[in-house]
């Protein structure tokens, strides 16, 4: 079965690129711009992967992740968080909040992928 | 004014230095306190044997007191001294050193200034960046136009089999954000280009008050006067305060400094002054006034009034019920933040939390060039006492530089930063972020 990634990113045309980066490597892939609506979704439909963005309007990726990190359901769900804050303090946080993997932008493409899919699993 | 008129003058900053009181001095030489008074205001000649007499007392030559070896070289090279290894730099000898030397000491003294404003702008630059709201809005903006552009761009020059429709998106995609990338750059330039003008009309109300007092050297000969019709008038005038805010703003500042001004009459607190020393609390006393309005009407003396009695430039922060800063006058050696708080530790919050306690505290700001002061903070109620509201509190601290005098020996410095981002205290229990200063370490 095709593993699913959710995209949770405002930038249409970053996501848009993640997409099509994704799918051409076999990866089912969801996107939505809307935090506060993807933490209901993610935890009826939890995705194999989460690709989360840290600035998002209205909600904080950070939020979202405590969220999920809380709960049963979504607790160990991979969660690769793009930034364009690459401060310190920010990666500091998103650890401590038990991100699986932390990427700033500007990123390569084939960073996101390795990534995804080493997160996945086999 | 000839260089030995100021005799009187470069007594008081020596006797300063000296840690004595002006009572004090005059009994060792054998006059009398007042008399000991008029000369520090030069409104007395000093004999040749009195003036000996004086700089035995005070362990100086004769030549420090009638030359001008300015006593800011002396103040200068000291500062110079205490910012590398005190322990290979005679700080005893820096009477000496200048009085040798004067033109060493001057390059030194300008030198040790040059360092410190440049160390300023580094600090209020790092503070824009990582406080200021639209800086990084605009920054956040081009990294997402960049990020977009440069993953689109990889994915089109990769080759492979890539469906017209996807192409043409792309294309589009690309088109797009390269126009807010170059948008946002030169919104960007335009904001850093403006920022750096006198004036823009982009700084916060507050901003431009705080810079317009800075270039008044927080202090305009219109406070010194009742009249407060004359005010707004002035306002009107500065076409550096370039929105009504700012202007509005200003005038509640003028209002109150006025009163300040009012309450504590120039020539009366200069004496008060000269004669009780750094005593902040025994002038509120001694002019029935609280003691906030004695920590404002200091920092907002005259510069050369305050020079003549030898009292140094002394900083003041003034926040609200929220911790918010509201007034900052910046002193050489004592970093404020531009946005955001400032450091937890400083008194003035202690004080916001024990409303009408005064404190006292000797400082050191953090870091291997750390220097003294002395703090001065209280809090009060800014408003009527009301059934509608809770007490409206402002605490007000006043940053005074090293005045041996002004605190009970053995009492230790507190160390304290600006922000906790250009803090290296590494081991504060306060710190809110991590330092910037330690990270690149």
């Amino acid at each position: 079965m095709e593993k699913r990634v959710l995209v949770v990113e405002d930038e249409p045309n970053i996501s848009e690129a993640i997409r099509f980066i994704l799918m051409r490597n076999g990866w089912h892939v969801d996107v939505t711009a809307d935090g506060i609506a993807a933490i209901g979704d993610l935890q009826t439909n939890p995705p194999d992967v989460l690709i989360l963005d840290l600035m998002l309007p209205g909600v904080s990726g950070f939020d979202i992740l405590k969220a999920l990190r809380a709960d049963p359901v979504t607790q160990t769900m991979p969660v690769l968080m793009l930034t364009a804050k690459g401060q310190a303090a920010d990666r500091e946080e998103a650890v401590r909040l038990g991100v699986t993997r932390f990427m700033t932008k500007p990123f390569a493409n084939a960073d996101v992928v390795a990534a995804v899919r080493e997160m996945a699993g086999p | 004014m000839s260089k030995s008129s100021l005799t009187g003058t470069r007594i008081r900053a020596r006797r300063n230095l000296r840690g004595l009181r002006q009572s004090d001095l005059a009994q060792m030489v054998g006059v009398s306190p007042s008399y000991m008074n008029l000369i520090e205001h030069n409104r007395r000649r000093v004999s040749p044997a009195l003036l000996q007499a004086i700089a035995h007392a005070l362990d100086v030559s004769e030549d420090a007191l009638v030359e001008d070896s300015d006593i800011r070289f002396v103040e200068g090279a000291r500062a110079a001294a205490l910012r590398t290894d005190t322990d290979i730099v005679d700080l005893e000898r820096v009477d000496e050193f200048t009085g040798r030397f004067p033109g060493w000491a001057k390059v030194l003294a300008e030198t040790q200034a040059r360092v410190e404003t440049l160390e300023r702008v580094v600090d209020q630059l790092n503070d824009r960046m990582t406080h200021d709201p639209y800086l990084g809005a605009a920054l956040h903006e081009i990294i997402s136009a960049v990020t977009s552009v440069q993953s689109t761009a990889a994915i089109l020059n990769d080759g492979g089999d890539i469906a017209p429709e996807w192409q043409a998106r792309f294309h589009k995609n690309i088109l797009n954000d390269s126009k807010r990338l170059a948008e946002g750059a030169v919104a960007l330039v335009n904001y850093l280009d403006a920022a750096d003008d006198t004036e823009s009309g982009l700084a916060a109300p507050q901003e431009e008050v705080e810079a317009w007092l800075a270039r008044k050297g927080f202090h305009l000969a219109v406070l010194e006067a009742p009249d407060r019709a004359a005010l707004p008038q002035l306002l009107r005038a500065q076409v550096e305060l370039s929105s009504d805010a700012s202007r509005v703003l200003a005038l509640q500042w003028l209002v109150r400094l006025q009163e300040d001004a009012r309450a504590l009459p120039l020539d009366p607190f200069l004496d008060a002054l000269a004669e009780q020393g750094m005593a902040p609390d025994l002038l509120a006393v001694r002019f029935n006034v609280p003691l906030q309005q004695v920590l404002r009407r200091l920092a907002m003396l005259p510069a050369d009034d305050a020079r003549a009695s030898a009292f140094p430039v002394a900083g003041l922060v003034v926040c609200d019920g929220s911790g918010t800063l509201v007034l900052r006058r910046a002193v050489d050696g004592f970093p404020m933040p531009r946005f955001g708080g400032g450091c937890p530790l400083w008194p003035l919050y202690q004080a916001l939390h024990s409303p009408g306690r005064p404190f006292r505290v000797p400082l050191r700001t953090d870091g291997r060039m750390g220097r003294q002061f002395v703090a001065y903070a209280i809090c009060a109620p800014d408003t009527p006492p009301s059934f509608d509201y809770p007490p409206i509190l402002q605490s007000t601290m006043l940053v005074v530089p090293e005045m041996p005098q002004a605190v009970p020996q053995g009492q230790p410095a507190l160390v304290v930063g600006g922000s906790c981002r250009t803090c290296a205290q590494t081991d504060c229990p306060a710190r809110r972020e991590p330092s910037i200063l330690v990270a690149f370490a």
